[in-house]
């Protein structure tokens, strides 16, 4: 009843949520979970331009690592730009934000409008990257985006005391000698690679709620990070899964949507549990 | 003229009105430092959308525009519990409810078969100025002729009613709202009620984002409303020019984006249509790049 093709579909997507429910809690404990919003949307323009480079070089037109490539490229851009808003010290963080997100993400549309008069396949496909479909990944697309999220997995275990020292006490983590720009940067190559890696499952409109949504729940019925961290990394997993399983029996549904409501599901009896355990 | 007339007009008004009343109200947004949720209301309205189309079938504004109304106050009143209920600071709460928000829209949308209809998906994502015609102009004679001028795409009455509400508040509290953007505090203990008037000026924002997301789609309404007024910011101190200014530029960045989209590169004899929506976005965020240069050229010479 699940194929072979599904059932690694399935996993890769838990993997992924898994990374980005556990990414998610350091950034949302650093105050920098919004920045996915930006990462997601500047994304666009980079996979556009993958594909139209992919199809001008005659290459395939739906190998992934490429577009991932180029999303990842692009994404590092819109990061850049938001700091050249910021530092003007005249535009906080979340309208900078606003204006990355919503220009390159126009940029990304211009560049899907020419896609398409271009003969050939090569924008076929690429408008999944928006909404995400699990349903048309195919085995080595998972295999990607899962090894991705290990990646990102394995960075923070070598990582982990540092990574806790920056984000509950940075003064203390400073006193101590840890590198706090550095590990800034780490934090934002993993939020960077997490997005990216969700790009065709999840899609980049929504890729930000899984690093939230997840994290925030755990965040209310645990104390401690080890725990903290299990309990995110577990609710990502069954929502990517959820969404998974969705996106292959609904095919219309996008996965992205169905990931959020089932995070938001987890998000909703965590609450409920933290409510009853207050009383 | 007659293409013109029946194919690029239409967009093109709805472009200017868009731009000009998102302009305008965004300087509100990003003054009061709350740019983030022009991200929220213009992606929280789409189940409201979704919802005032499938339960009526009208091909009316009026469900849509009271759905979406409806759905901006509830995303507003959810991040506050949220915000409290989870103890999350107000980034990762907004962007926890829009999200969930903008996710059950998509979903509604394909369970009702709105999509059928006049919404789709593409719409939500590209926007659909491009669908904006008028048929039954067969002139110039047709703007003054009322049988002709009732084939005005629907999507135009909607944005011309939102933009005079919009310049009409804007016009009439102008002190108030000066007030509220720059000084809260002050406003407050002048006694008052700053809450119900942000609360209002939300609101008239959700309304402004429906009326263009007709046109350019839920995400770049998100660029009409914080770019212009960010753009502005960078470049100047005071009130009336960045409020008009990015009113204005709001409505040029519309006209500008519809013209090369497609009568312009028509008119030169190329082959090419670009997505009319997506260059209004990107010309917005080319503006706000060169009003940074701009300020950090100024600062280098001070």
């Amino acid at each position: 009843m699940i194929g072979h093709n599904t059932l690694v579909v399935l996993l890769g997507c838990a993997a992924l949520g898994a990374a980005s429910g556990i990414v998610g809690c350091f950034a949302l404990l650093r105050g920098r979970a919004l920045l996915a919003d930006a990462i997601g949307h500047a994304a666009l323009p980079g996979v556009v331009a993958a594909s139209l480079i992919m199809a001008a070089l005659g290459g395939p037109a739906r190998s992934l690592a490429p577009l991932l490539l180029g999303a990842a490229l692009s994404a590092w851009l819109g990061l850049l730009a938001l700091r050249a808003l910021t530092a003007s010290g005249r535009i906080r963080q979340d309208a900078g934000i606003g204006v990355v997100l919503s220009a390159f993400y126009a940029l990304g549309t211009v560049g899907l409008s020419v896609a398409q008069t271009l003969p050939g396949a090569a924008q076929a496909g690429l408008s999944h990257f928006i909404l995400g479909q699990a349903a048309t990944m195919t085995e080595n697309d998972a295999l990607l985006a899962g090894g991705l999220a290990l990646a990102c997995l394995a960075v923070i275990a070598a990582l982990f005391q540092p990574l806790r020292a920056l984000c509950f006490d940075e003064a203390f983590a400073r006193s101590q000698g840890v590198p706090v720009r550095a590990l800034d940067l780490v934090l934002l190559g993993l939020l960077l690679a997490v997005c990216v890696a969700g790009l065709p499952a999840v899609g980049l409109l929504l890729v930000v709620a899984l690093l939230i949504v997840p994290a925030a729940a755990a965040r209310l019925v645990t104390q401690g990070l080890p725990a903290m961290l299990a309990v995110a990394g577990s609710l990502g997993a069954a929502a990517g899964a959820t969404g998974a399983l969705v996106s292959v029996r609904f095919a219309q549904i996008p996965t992205g949507a169905a990931v959020v409501l089932a995070g938001l599901c987890g998000f909703g009896a965590a609450v409920a549990i933290s409510r009853r355990a207050a009383r | 003229m007659m293409d013109f007339l029946r194919l690029d007009l239409p967009a093109l008004l709805a472009a200017i009105m868009a731009g000009g009343t998102c302009g305008l109200l965004g300087s509100f947004l990003v003054l009061r430092r709350e740019s983030l949720l022009g991200d929220a209301l213009s992606h929280s309205i789409l189940p409201g959308i979704v919802v005032g189309f499938a339960l009526t079938g009208l091909r009316s504004a009026w469900p849509m525009l009271l759905g979406a109304l409806v759905a901006a106050l509830l995303a507003t009143l959810a991040i506050g519990w949220v915000r409290r209920a989870a103890r999350l600071e107000t980034g990762a709460a907004t962007g926890l409810v829009f999200t969930g928000f903008f996710a059950l829209g998509l979903v509604l949308l394909e369970v009702t078969g709105a999509r059928n209809a006049d919404i789709d998906v593409d719409c939500v994502l590209f926007g659909q100025l491009e669908t904006l015609v008028w048929l039954e102009a067969t002139g110039l004679a047709s703007l003054f002729d009322t049988a002709a001028l009732a084939g005005l795409p629907r999507q135009l009455g909607l944005l011309a009613a939102v933009a005079l509400v919009a310049g009409l508040v804007v016009a009439l509290c102008w002190r108030p709202l000066q007030l509220i953007a720059f000084d809260p505090d002050f406003a407050a203990s002048l006694g008052m009620r700053v809450g119900r008037w942000e609360m209002g000026l939300n609101l008239l924002i959700a309304g402004a984002a429906v009326a263009a997301f007709e046109a350019v789609g839920s995400i770049l309404v998100v660029a009409m409303l914080i770019c212009p007024a960010v753009a502005l910011r960078l470049i100047t101190d005071r009130y009336r020019v960045q409020v008009l200014g990015a009113a204005a530029l709001g409505a040029a960045l519309g006209a500008a984006g519809v013209l090369l989209a497609g009568p312009l590169p028509a008119a030169m004899g190329l082959n090419l249509s670009l997505n009319a929506a997506g260059l209004i976005g990107t010309l917005a965020g080319l503006v706000v790049a060169g009003s940074l240069t701009v300020r950090t050229n100024r600062a280098a010479a001070a």
